[in-house]
């Protein structure tokens, strides 16, 4: 079983993580993505960086061009984590844009993964459609889970279709927003949570998007099974050594 | 060979609409009605009267004659650059405001490099009395201040895109990062054949004018309806695209693209995207465009702003595959030589972008009797200061 899916079968609320690979530092991926697990992260995204990234806010777009700038590709990436599975077991996830991966080769991509044992990908300019009819088959040839957003402009329709499609969970972006853009869950939000989850989906839903802190880390899960958080995490690496990841994990998780 | 845009918006393999499900509802909203919308008389009226009224349309086809005695073969020029804010741009910014009108949106956001689509993006949103923000990279906006100030006037808000590399590029991605945040009220003008489908199809008939004009006034002049060639200078392809689209199917017609070459293609300053562009996507579509190895999209360089883009339309990258358009590029150099030429020539001054399209004399050599329709898709007023630094004027 894909550890995405046994990790979602855990009897408890789960705090995934979002990075920028090669953000502060070029060589910092592996290092974080160990402290994270040993944080009590239940999982993590590592983004491959993008110089067009078009759903992220300012801070995720500039940890991208700086890791950019200090040199990370693709190759690079899978050099640093071809042996992250001797010291990790939390499910990971590589979210980038889809241009980077067409240039590797879907296919290539895909099996580069499958070795280093990434479990699934978030592609947020991959929609759905073109993933059905392109590249479900190579996706699931080598085991990867693909992700899909939502969002609360999504309709009903839309939803249950993207629910079809879906084999891990869908991701749920808890506002019409690109990342990092809020400070709390108002009424709005609440009740999209709860829309969501009376639609009874036979796949999860894991919050992103506007998760900062413990509150906001409470009511995303109230109603669904996780939450992620990104620019608040990159924007804490940002300033801190790595070996503080572990006390802004407690302040989140409480 | 088809040339139009399929049913899931592709021009052969190039379009689509690759982003985020975040804008899916705006941009699904958009494909589900735009050629309804399109075909209402009352649409219609409102879009011709306004072309001709407030644009100025038809544009003239002036036979350019000294240009014409100089190069040997008779050239055409579709003067676009009559237009009402200049140039071609305010055709797509017509159509696209009444089409916003129609879908109830109340705000306009929209890009710009030059600032020419800005211009004509707050010049029709003051007609309309909305609400208008143009994205503009903070390098475009320091070196274009002539425009910022135009789209002030016009009551637009402008805002600096500081990300990345501070030019049209950006100014893109802060657009459509707006439209991402406001999703049920505003419609996103964007100004070139790019993006998700299905603006470059609907970019493109509101442009379409261009040759659909370019026909029946070739048809008064010289008793047919056909050129042998057409002629536009290409950035992200919509003067091109509006100058081609009623020639596509009659392979009588030849179809010719000029890029902008920059100081040389090879130069690693350049703009030639056909050349130095692979497959990929970029601002939402599969097409021809500059990038690392790696899939990272570089920044592309030309004199001229508006060719200032690191990727073509899908309907030219499907054209320059299929071999249907030659495909040249023009240097600075050269571009502004053949600026300077139609000057003195023609006593019309070009936009730069233009000049890029003149300088395919420099390229091809044209029988006596061939009819050559070049879209002189702006003028030059904008650019006086470029033209005064490179001549020393």
């Amino acid at each position: 079983m894909n550890r995405i899916n046994k990790k979602l079968q855990e009897n408890k609320k789960l705090l995934s993580i979002y990075f920028t690979a090669g953000y502060p530092n070029l060589n910092d991926t592996a290092t974080i993505i160990q402290n994270l697990e040993k944080s009590g992260v239940g999982m993590i995204e590592i983004g491959l960086p993008f110089s067009d990234p078009l759903a992220d806010g300012p801070t995720i777009q500039a940890s991208s061009t700086q890791a950019l700038k200090n040199g990370m590709t693709t190759k690079v990436l899978f050099n640093q984590l071809q042996d992250i599975r001797k010291s990790v077991s939390i499910p990971l996830i590589i979210m980038g844009y889809f241009n980077p991966m067409l240039q590797y080769g879907v296919e290539a991509f895909c099996k580069k993964c499958q070795e280093i044992g990434i479990d699934g990908l978030i592609i947020p300019d991959l929609p759905v459609d073109v993933y059905h009819d392109k590249y479900k088959s190579i996706f699931e040839k080598h085991g990867l889970i693909n992700v899909f957003l939502i969002t609360p402009q999504t309709s009903d329709e839309r939803i249950r279709y993207i629910d079809s499609v879906s084999n891990g969970f869908i991701y749920m972006v808890s506002s019409a927003s690109t990342t990092g853009a809020q400070l709390g869950f108002g009424e709005e939000q609440t009740s999209y949570f709860k829309r969501i989850a009376d639609m009874n989906l036979h796949n999860p839903q894991i919050v992103g998007f506007g998760i900062s802190n413990h509150e906001t880390f409470k009511q995303a899960t109230q109603y669904a099974k996780g939450a992620i958080i990104g620019s608040a995490f990159v924007k804490f690496i940002k300033n801190s050594p790595l070996s503080d990841i572990k006390s802004f994990m407690r302040s989140i998780i409480g | 060979m088809n040339y139009n845009i399929n049913k899931k918006g592709y021009y052969g393999e190039f379009g689509g609409a690759f982003i985020p499900e975040m804008l899916y509802p705006n941009v699904e909203e958009l494909r589900q009605n735009y050629l309804k919308v399109m075909a209402e008389p009352d649409f219609q009226k409102e879009f011709n009267q306004l072309l001709k009224d407030y644009v100025g349309r038809p544009s003239p086809l002036y036979f350019a004659k000294r240009l014409s005695k100089k190069y040997n073969t008779k050239v055409y020029l579709k003067r676009e650059d009559l237009n009402h804010t200049g140039a071609h741009k305010v055709n797509n910014t017509i159509g696209q405001i009444l089409m916003a009108k129609r879908l109830g949106k109340s705000r306009i956001i929209a890009e710009t490099g030059a600032g020419q689509h800005g211009v004509a993006t707050a010049t029709v949103c003051a007609l309309m009395g909305l609400e208008c923000i143009v994205y503009m990279g903070e390098i475009d906006i320091a070196r274009q201040a002539p425009n910022v100030a135009r789209m002030k006037m016009l009551g637009a808000t402008v805002v600096p895109a500081t990300s990345g590399s501070k030019t049209l590029k950006d100014a893109t991605n802060e657009a459509i990062r707006d439209w991402i945040n406001n999703p049920v009220n505003t419609h996103y003008i964007i100004g070139s054949a790019i993006g998700p489908h299905p603006y470059p199809d609907m970019v493109t008939k509101f442009q379409s004018v261009i040759s659909e004009e370019i026909k029946w006034q070739l048809k008064e002049k010289e008793g047919k309806e056909d050129p042998d060639y057409v002629v536009a200078c290409i950035g992200g392809g919509s003067n091109a695209a509006g100058t081609y689209y009623h020639f596509l199917d009659n392979n009588n017609v030849g179809i010719i693209a000029i890029e902008a070459a920059g100081k040389g293609i090879h130069s690693a300053e350049s703009a030639a995207t056909s050349v130095l562009g692979k497959e990929g996507i970029i601002h939402g579509c599969k097409t021809l465009l500059m990038q690392t190895n790696d899939g990272q999209i570089t920044e592309p360089y030309s004199i001229s702003a508006g060719l200032d883009y690191p990727g073509v339309g899908p309907l030219h990258a499907h054209l320059y595959k299929t071999g249907r358009a030659e495909f040249y590029s023009a240097t600075d150099k050269e571009a502004m030589q053949a600026g300077l030429e139609l000057t003195k020539l023609e006593g019309i001054i070009p936009a730069i972008e233009t000049s890029h399209a003149l300088a395919i004399f420099e390229y091809k050599k044209f029988k006596a009797d061939d009819i050559v329709v070049i879209s002189l898709s702006g003028r030059g007023d904008k650019d006086l200061e470029t033209y005064i630094k490179h001549f020393n004027l």
